[in-house]
């Protein structure tokens, strides 16, 4: 016991290293982005950056209409995709893992080269470049980290729920809906997180698949650091100030609504 | 037997359409005309071009030179921590697990400026601020995919290397790490691919006139339209990762076989 007194390398020590490297690279830049948002090209204190967010044409308008174009997808995301890890992760339809590896396989094409993929073959086939190919575009590229997390989670899913459920005489409907549907709802979450953060805020695809005439809020943010004076770089932290609160609230309410459920394996990334 | 035919349809159409990009960049990676859809008529000088391109050689270069160092410096300091992390008490562990959660949760761009206003007071942009930044977006999973297999592990295995004399480096490096190993791998392999697939984060850091990685070149020199050579290179990583699928396949198949159970 002698050795819990005396001063030694005990293992909660081997995490200093990292935890420096977060202090270093994720606090300071994370104050440095905020003493950024409140202060003025000349370094005074203002609040006028964010006043720009509810008066410019650029700030809360385009920010819902981005909220929406990630809700959008994301519904979108949610309909196509889960019917396909349902069947992929039903043995009656699927029995081997070969088609959940082509639905992965895309990933590890650079995403930017599968938009132009998508942008080139639309302009081939004539499609005028706007909101849907915009929809279209973030569906295409963000569809399998939908399909991912629910097919794990319904793979994981204990199968005699599904026989007691069928043995106590529930119709296929009623054990879909009250039964396999409400156990992958950990699958669900998570995949509603990782499709619908990262459109909300993206801005390549959507400048990509619109040739820069729709700009999102993640576009406006990039526009004020890449044309940069010292004055749109404070609004332009501003801005993604306001975008981090938004992800902070979405990440506490999922996090709420998953520990409501039956904790199951494989949802848990979020 | 309805149901399962148009269960097959529904798959079918969807991957059909999630291919149809895919199939035309090859398609059309065999013509040199500019715009794709354009066909003039068959040639390999796209790959030839490809290869004697010097700007996407060094582009290609960077960006495996910055996955590869990244993943082993996010891997490293991301089983370090992970030993660290669940070993302390539950307050300290709740914040550093919150902390560790921001690269993750974080919109790329928001992460991209934070780091950017910050390397901008103390260092030029480069393979330094590049790194750093790869390395802070994937140590997070490195940990994810640590953490549940140190908590399988034995905790009495390292006390008792203690105990036979061991100082807590050498029981980390020859009690806990050897037992870490597959996760440590599947970790860095996840580093890997998230070094590579990203953009907005190189881009932001990359320095004004910096290095570039693949997605920063071909978004700095899209306004002339995509180099065809692109579309080489598209098919050769389309074909490489699938030939390392099909052969991940095979095997765990054949794994499968010889455990007679199922291995996944």
């Amino acid at each position: 016991m002698t050795r819990k007194f005396s001063f030694s390398l005990s293992r909660k020590h081997f995490a200093v290293p990292y935890m420096a490297f977060l202090a270093l690279f994720v606090i300071v830049p994370l104050v440095m982005l905020f003493v950024n948002a409140f202060m003025a090209a000349d370094g005074s204190f203002t609040f006028a950056n964010f006043a720009k967010f509810f008066t410019e044409k650029t700030g809360l308008l385009t920010f819902l209409e981005s909220m929406l174009i990630g809700a959008i997808t994301t519904v979108l995301c949610f309909f196509i995709g889960y019917p396909i890890a349902y069947i992929l992760s039903n043995p009656k339809y699927n029995k081997t893992t070969v088609l959940i590896f082509l639905f992965i396989l895309p990933m590890w094409i650079n995403f930017l080269l599968r938009t132009i993929a998508m942008k080139e073959l639309l302009e081939m086939l004539n499609v005028e470049l706007g909101y849907g190919t915009i929809l279209l575009g973030m569906v295409y590229d963000f569809l399998p980290f939908m399909i991912l997390p629910i097919y794990t989670t319904l793979t994981n899913i204990d199968k005699s729920y599904v026989e007691a459920s069928e043995d106590l005489g529930a119709k296929p409907m009623q054990v879909f809906f009250k039964t396999i549907l409400p156990l992958s709802v950990p699958g669900i979450v998570s995949g509603v997180m990782m499709v619908f953060m990262p459109t909300m805020s993206s801005f390549v695809i959507s400048d990509m698949m619109s040739n820069n005439t729709i700009l999102l809020f993640g576009s406006r943010i990039n526009r004020y650091f890449t044309n940069a004076t010292d004055v749109s770089q404070k609004v332009g932290s501003a801005y993604s100030l306001i975008l981090l609160i938004v992800i902070g609230i979405t990440v506490l309410l999922s996090k709420k609504l998953n520990k409501n459920q039956v904790p199951a394996k494989g949802g848990d990334l979020w | 037997m309805v149901k399962k035919i148009l269960a097959r349809a529904y798959v079918g159409i969807i991957l059909l359409i999630l291919y149809a990009p895919i199939v035309t960049i090859i398609i059309f990676s065999f013509t040199e005309s500019r715009v794709s859809g354009g066909w003039s008529g068959f040639s390999f000088g796209n790959y030839i071009s490809l290869f004697q391109n010097a700007k996407i050689g060094a582009a290609i270069l960077n960006t495996l030179i910055i996955a590869v160092v990244s993943a082993i410096i996010a891997t490293f300091l991301g089983t370090l921590a992970a030993v660290g992390i669940s070993n302390m008490r539950k307050t300290a562990r709740t914040i550093v697990n919150g902390v560790n959660q921001i690269p993750v949760l974080n919109a790329d761009i928001v992460t991209a400026i934070c780091l950017f206003l910050f390397f901008s007071y103390f260092i030029d942009g480069g393979y330094v601020t590049l790194i750093i930044s790869h390395v802070l977006i994937c140590t997070p999973f490195v940990i994810m995919s640590v953490m549940p297999r140190i908590r399988q592990l034995n905790p009495n295995l390292y006390e008792a290397a203690l105990d036979l004399g061991a100082s807590p480096k050498k029981a980390l490096f020859s009690v806990i790490i050897p037992q870490l190993i597959p996760s440590m791998i599947s970790g860095a392999l996840l580093a890997f691919t998230l070094s590579l697939d990203d953009f907005v984060i190189s881009q932001y850091n990359r320095g004004t006139d910096g290095i570039d990685t693949i997605s920063t070149y071909i978004y700095n020199n899209l306004k002339r339209g995509l180099d065809p050579a692109f579309r080489a290179l598209s098919t050769l990583i389309f074909l490489v990762v699938l030939g390392i699928l099909i052969a991940i396949n095979i095997r765990s198949k054949q794994a499968n076989k010889k455990n007679g159970g199922n291995l996944n």
